[in-house]
Order: structure tokens, then C-alpha cells, then sequence
């Protein structure tokens, strides 16, 4: 009945070898995909593993210092296995990525036109000159305001939201079927937030691309996702579609943190606070990774690593207690 | 009764370029003529976009800048008039913590070098007292006392933010200056630092002048809010006042660009047009003329003053004024700022067992220590 979807990842596990000789489990049996046109939001603090996911998926991670196994398949591709030229050809045309940081992620020595230029020789050929009147148009689908000049500015003669425009319009140049956006507003202010969210949703919906959002904001998933998985520890713990995940949280850990924002229709002296240090990774427990800040703890929980259970179609939580509802009622 | 902390006309320009014989040739106008006051025990809320003039404001009230014009009277005494001797014992009532936990703190002080320091600096503790005292003010902020041997390398972001904390309570300032203190964390670690925060003001009687681009934080925290625009204040009211309805034109769109996280949130969001302008070359008049949806001739031609406001007697906006020429003729505030319509019962109540009872409320042993607070606190949320 669902079409296949756009990117399905499997069992992907992603150890890191320190010079240390220690090994930290950075990722651990991750599934998720994305449906074509979909948005996913991933969401976690720091730490949870949620970068290191998208790294993978873009094959930009080190083969010397970690190792990556599971499966991801892509458009007819495993990312994990296709070669180097494979990936090379995919990244920045059909997958593309866009960082928090925009001032660190664009070149200072080129112009911007310059850098989006080269995207689009790249992957598709042509003239200069005709990639140079696409680079023109993909600012301005950005709305960067005259795009005619600013194409031959340098990064630095750009504003933190312009710049971050110019990675999105970078990002489109070949109509990538997945965008990967890793806290693409966390280093703006809230009205230029507002601007590069109202411009992400107004490119899904015109070119179809299914976007996987990485973000700390629960706010931010609330606007933009269809979906959402919350991770910790390295492992997903709860994916749920977004209505449901915000009305009916089904693991403890995705009610701490929506305890932990203040709310603006909710009065309440302290806000709710998740006790405690998130595990090492280095060596992480036996059972529930979260069970040592848990409030609903049961000795269960510390024996065995729970699975990640699927409560109603489409809501999956890796607690062994849910649904949630009963311990309260 | 006199305020705490009374700025008036406050005025920094920072030369941005210089000529040939080292003159100013162009300014950045951060601050323009900022008045505002700070009452004992209360919070008050700077908020604005980056590059607005918040920061500098902090810094101008605690002279680690000096100001161009305008004055600064704390507890009626006038700061600017002060010798550095009289300067320094003025920083034994104010302190500030800063935005990076990661860089307010010297990485070659132990945490117990680090809160000793301003002990000694201020003669406050004989020096065969100071590690008890250091040992109490590390309790105070939820930390172990064995921590003093510790360098801060050693810690995590909200330890460290706590550990600044401390610093700035161990000369029992009157009013701390919080600039960003929760920005660089994660959430569930930003919930515990607005937690303590909010205890120690309970307990200690501080005020807190706190500067935030974070407005769901503000609502939490602030008792009241002023808005900043390209150095100006453009909107002060009572949190409640202000979130209720929002006067400025600027104010309801930072307000209504508020993420909230309910999906489908009722809102009607007003997406500014255009960039900040700079404030090297500020618009003429009024400085939001530029991105204002409700802009006419008079607003780029005249400035507006910040004028109290006189609204239908709801008693709401006693103390809202706003710098607005057509704040009459706006539009009805309702449904700009978004509604996140708070928890599901069943929610409510599981979020509940992660409402810890207040850390070291009971061990911290200083003088104006009650415990009620968060004992009650407690008891109302359930």
C-alpha cells in the first residue's frame, strides 16, 4: 500500500575509535525513512547522536576514526556501500545538506555566485554563463533582493540570514530530492527564524523534496515536521507523527523535555528538569539509556534494552512502560 | 520609594571608523537614548534582535562601558559621579553573568580560585573562613562542595553556568545583570538554570536585569519587558500586559515569530520584511519605519517618543508605554501572539514527575534562606 520511500535506513550503527583506544557508540540501531515530499524532524540535546545520523547519511564521516554498518538505502543506492565517485555524484545533487553555522560552511574567498556556480558544473554541465543566470535565479527564489548584484559578493558582505539563504539556494541548485538541514536557524534571531522556516515549507511545497530537519527546538519541529524522532543516547527513542507526538508523548524522556520549555499559555513556577548526566557513551548501560533519570523507572528497565514498540500506527516508543497514560490515571 | 537601579537617556555611540589623525568619522549608534528602572526584587527583561543594543545597555549600567550621556543612579546614588574606589564597592551590588559558561570562566582557576577571588578582592571573608564560604555558595547553586578542587574544564555547560552563578552571588549582590545566561544550553539543562534563578531571587531578594532574544523564556521569567529596536527602547510593559497584547508594531512581530510547540498553533504571523538596518546609518525618524507594515510619512520624518499609554480601563497596561505615532490606529492585538494552549491533563501530570523539589534548598544556610518557595511551588503545580 506505502510507496517505497524516499530513504530507508536500517540497523545504522556508527562506533567512533578514540585515540584513547576507547570506542564510543555515537549511534546505535537507528531505523528511520522518509517518505518522498515528507518532512522529519530529529530531535535531541546535544550529544544524542542526532548530527552524526545525518553525517552518515551524507558519507561525511571519517573512515579512520569511525565505523559505520546498517543500510542506507537511497534512490536505488546503499550510501554505505556505494563508492566515493557514487557519493560524490549525489551529494550536492540529489541529497544536499545545508549546517547551522553559514558563515563557517561558505567559502570567504569566492564569490557566492562563484560557489553555487561550481555546484551546478558540477553535477549538471553547461555554460558558465547559463549557470551563472541559474545561480541569479536561485537567489532570488531565496528572496535575496537584487540577486543581479549580490551573486558576485562575498560571504562576509552578508548578513547571518542572507547567508544562511545563500546555503538553501546552494543546497537547491540541482533539485535535490532530500535536503538535510542540521539546526539550519539555531544562530538567527527569531524574525529571521521565522523568515528561513516560512522559506523552507514554501520550497517543499514547490519542488517536493523531502527534508530531514535536525533541531534541539521543539517549537521549530511543531511548525515545520510531519513527522518526528526523538533521540537519546544514540538511539531513537520515540517516533511518532507530530500531532500525536505533542498531544501524547509516549516516552519519559520526550516528556521531560516538553516539560522543560516554559510554554506561553502555562503558568508554572519551575519548569520540569531531567535529573542527572546522559550515560557515557563510552560504555553505555545494560537496559534503558534512560532509565537512570527516569522518573517511572521500574527494575525491568535496567535488565534488558527495551525495543522500540509501536503503541498505534505510526507511534513507536522504546519504553518498556508506555502506554504512558496508565501511570497517572 | 526609589528604584533600584534608574537608567536615564543612556547614550553610547562606538566609533566604527577612524581618519587620518585617529578622529571618529562614523559611529555605531548601540544605545540612543535609553531610560529605564529596575525595582528591587524584581526581573526585568531586555529583549530585542542581535545588534539591537541590549547587551551594551547591561554593560553601560554596570560601567564596564562608559557611557557617552545619560545617567545611571543605583539606589539613588549616581554611578557615573564614582572614583574607582567607590566604583569598586559599587561592583559588590551588581554583577553579571554571561551568555558562554564555557568562556566566562578562567580555565587555569580552580572553581575554588574562581569564587575565592571576588572574596578576597572585596576583604568580604577572612581568609580562614573562605573555603567554608566557598563550600556554602557551591551548595547554594545545587553543586557538591567537593567540586571546589575542580577546574572548570572538568564540568558540563550547566555546571559551568552554575559555577558563574556562584561567582556572582559571593559578594551578595543586590542585582545581577543575566546576559543570554541560558542560550548556549540544552533544554533540559536551561530548565534547571531558569530554576535556580528563580529560587535564588525567592531567596536572596535579588533583581535580575535579564537580556534574551528567548521569549518564551522572558514569559517565564520577567516580571516586566522592554523591547529594543536598533538602540531604542520601543515597548515596556508588565510580561502579562505585553504578551496579552502587544502595542509596538515591532513587538507584535518578534511576538508573533515565536515557535511554540503545539503543530497547528493558531497564529497570525507577521513576517518582517528586509533585514535589521544598520546602526552605523540609522532610518530617520522612527528607527522601524524601514520594515514597519503600518509606516506613513510622519514616522520617517519624526522620532516617536516612548509615551504611556492611557487603554479602556481593563487595569491591564497601567505601566505599558510605547514609541508609536499610530498606536491608536493599529489593528486589534488579539491572536498575535501564538497560542500553545498548554498541556492535556494526562500530560500535565506525567510532566509533573519530572518537577523535582528545589536542589539544596534545605542546605544552602544562608541568612535570608526560606524554604517555603519551592515547597509550594511544588505543591501548586500538582
Amino acid at each position: 500500500m506505502m510507496a517505497s520511500p524516499l530513504i530507508d535506513i536500517q540497523r545504522l550503527r556508527v562506533l567512533f575509535h578514540g585515540d584513547d583506544g576507547r570506542t564510543t557508540h555515537a549511534v546505535d540501531s537507528v531505523d528511520l525513512s522518509v517518505a518522498h515530499g515528507a518532512t522529519l524532524g530529529l530531535v535531541g540535546e546535544s550529544g544524542c547522536g542526532k548530527s552524526v545520523t545525518s553525517l552518515a547519511i551524507m558519507g561525511l564521516l571519517s573512515k579512520q576514526s569511525s565505523e559505520v554498518s546498517g543500510s542506507i538505502r537511497f534512490d536505488g543506492f546503499d550510501l554505505l556501500t556505494a563508492g566515493d565517485e557514487t557519493l560524490r555524484d549525489l551529494r550536492g545533487n540529489r541529497l544536499a545538506m545545508i549546517f547551522q553555522e553559514p558563515m563557517t560552511s561558505l567559502n570567504p574567498s569566492f564569490t557566492i555566485g562563484d560557489q553555487i556556480i561550481e555546484t551546478i558544473l558540477r553535477h549538471r554541465g553547461g555554460s558558465r554563463r547559463s549557470a551563472r543566470e541559474r545561480a541569479i535565479q536561485l537567489l532570488r527564489r531565496v528572496h535575496i533582493p537584487s540577486p543581479e548584484k549580490r551573486v558576485d559578493e562575498y560571504p562576509h558582505k552578508l548578513s547571518g540570514g542572507m547567508r544562511q539563504r545563500v546555503m538553501i539556494a546552494m543546497a537547491l541548485a540541482c533539485d535535490p530530492r532530500l535536503l538535510i538541514a542540521d539546526e539550519p536557524t539555531t544562530a538567527l534571531d527569531v524574525t529571521l527564524q521565522a523568515q528561513i522556516l516560512e522559506l523552507m515549507r514554501e520550497l517543499r511545497s514547490e519542488s517536493g523534496a523531502a527534508i530531514i530537519l535536525i533541531t534541539h527546538d521543539l517549537g521549530v519541529v511543531a511548525e515545520v515536521c510531519d513527522e518526528v524522532a526523538v533521540m537519546y543516547a544514540g538511539e531513537i527513542v520515540e517516533r511518532a507523527a507530530v500531532d500525536d507526538l505533542f498531544a501524547s508523548p509516549q516516552h519519559p524522556y520526550t516528556v521531560g523535555l516538553l516539560g522543560s520549555i516554559p510554554r506561553l499559555d502555562r503558568r508554572a513556577d519551575h519548569l520540569a528538569t531531567i535529573e542527572g548526566m546522559v550515560p557515557n557513551m563510552a560504555n553505555p548501560p545494560a537496559g534503558c539509556r534512560f532509565a537512570a533519570r527516569c522518573p517511572f523507572v521500574l527494575d525491568a528497565c535496567t535488565r534488558a534494552p527495551p525495543p522500540l514498540r509501536e503503541l498505534s500506527p505510526g507511534h513507536a516508543s522504546r519504553c518498556i512502560r508506555a502506554p504512558l497514560e496508565r501511570l497517572v490515571s | 520609594m526609589t528604584a533600584l537601579l534608574e537608567a536615564t537617556d543612556l547614550v553610547k555611540h562606538f566609533p566604527a571608523s577612524r581618519n587620518l589623525f585617529g578622529r571618529p568619522t562614523s559611529f555605531v549608534r548601540a544605545v540612543d537614548g535609553v531610560s529605564f528602572h529596575v525595582e528591587a526584587g524584581e526581573t526585568l527583561a531586555l529583549v530585542g534582535e542581535s545588534g539591537c543594543g541590549k547587551s551594551t545597555v547591561s554593560r553601560l549600567v554596570l560601567r564596564l562601558i562608559e557611557p557617552d550621556a545619560g545617567s545611571v543612579r543605583f539606589e539613588g546614588r549616581d554611578l557615573l559621579a564614582l572614583d574607582a574606589n567607590e566604583l569598586r564597592a559599587f561592583r559588590r551590588q551588581a554583577q553579571i553573568i554571561f551568555q558562554d559558561p564555557y568562556a566566562s570562566l578562567n580555565p587555569r582557576m580552580t572553581v575554588g580560585q574562581i569564587l575565592g577571588e571576588p572574596l578576597a578582592l572585596h576583604e568580604l571573608v577572612p581568609p580562614n573562613a573562605r573555603r567554608a564560604r566557598i563550600e556554602e555558595l557551591l551548595r547554594l547553586v545545587g553543586l557538591e562542595p567537593r567540586f571546589a578542587r575542580r577546574y572548570p574544564h572538568e564540568f558540563s555547560g550547566g555546571q559551568r553556568q552554575r559555577i558563574a552563578i556562584a561567582r556572582a552571588l559571593a559578594v551578595e549582590p543586590k542585582l545581577i545583570i543575566c546576559d543570554e545566561p541560558v542560550s548556549a544550553l540544552d533544554v533540559s539543562i536551561r530548565s534547571q538554570i531558569l530554576n535556580l534563578l528563580r529560587d535564588l531571587q525567592d531567596r536572596l531578594g535579588l533583581s535580575y536585569i535579564f537580556v534574551s532574544h528567548d521569549l518564551a523564556v522572558v514569559k517565564h521569567i520577567a516580571d516586566r519587558v522592554a523591547v529594543m529596536n536598533l538602540g531604542g527602547i520601543v515597548e515596556t510593559a508588565e510580561t502579562d500586559a505585553l504578551f496579552a497584547a502587544p502595542l509596538h508594531p515591532y513587538s507584535r512581530a518578534l511576538l508573533s515569530a515565536i515557535p511554540v510547540p503545539k503543530p497547528q498553533a493558531k497564529r497570525a504571523r507577521i513576517i518582517l520584511q528586509g533585514e535589521m538596518p544598520s546602526a552605523l546609518n540609522p532610518p530617520s525618524g522612527c528607527r522601524f519605519h524601514t520594515r514597519c507594515p503600518f509606516t506613513v510619512e510622519r514616522c520617517r520624518l519624526e522620532v516617536p517618543e516612548l509615551r504611556q499609554e492611557q487603554r479602556h480601563g481593563t487595569g491591564h497596561a497601567i505601566n505599558h508605554a510605547v514609541a508609536c505615532h499610530r498606536v491608536g490606529e493599529l489593528p486589534p492585538a488579539e491572536a498575535v501572539v501564538p497560542s500553545d494552549g498548554g498541556f492535556s491533563p494526562v500530560l500535565e501530570k506525567l510532566v509533573a514527575a519530572f518537577s523535582h523539589p528545589v536542589e539544596a534548598a534545605a542546605v544552602a544556610g544562608v541568612n535570608k534562606v526560606s524554604t517555603s518557595g519551592g515547597a509550594e511551588a511544588e505543591g501548586r503545580e500538582r
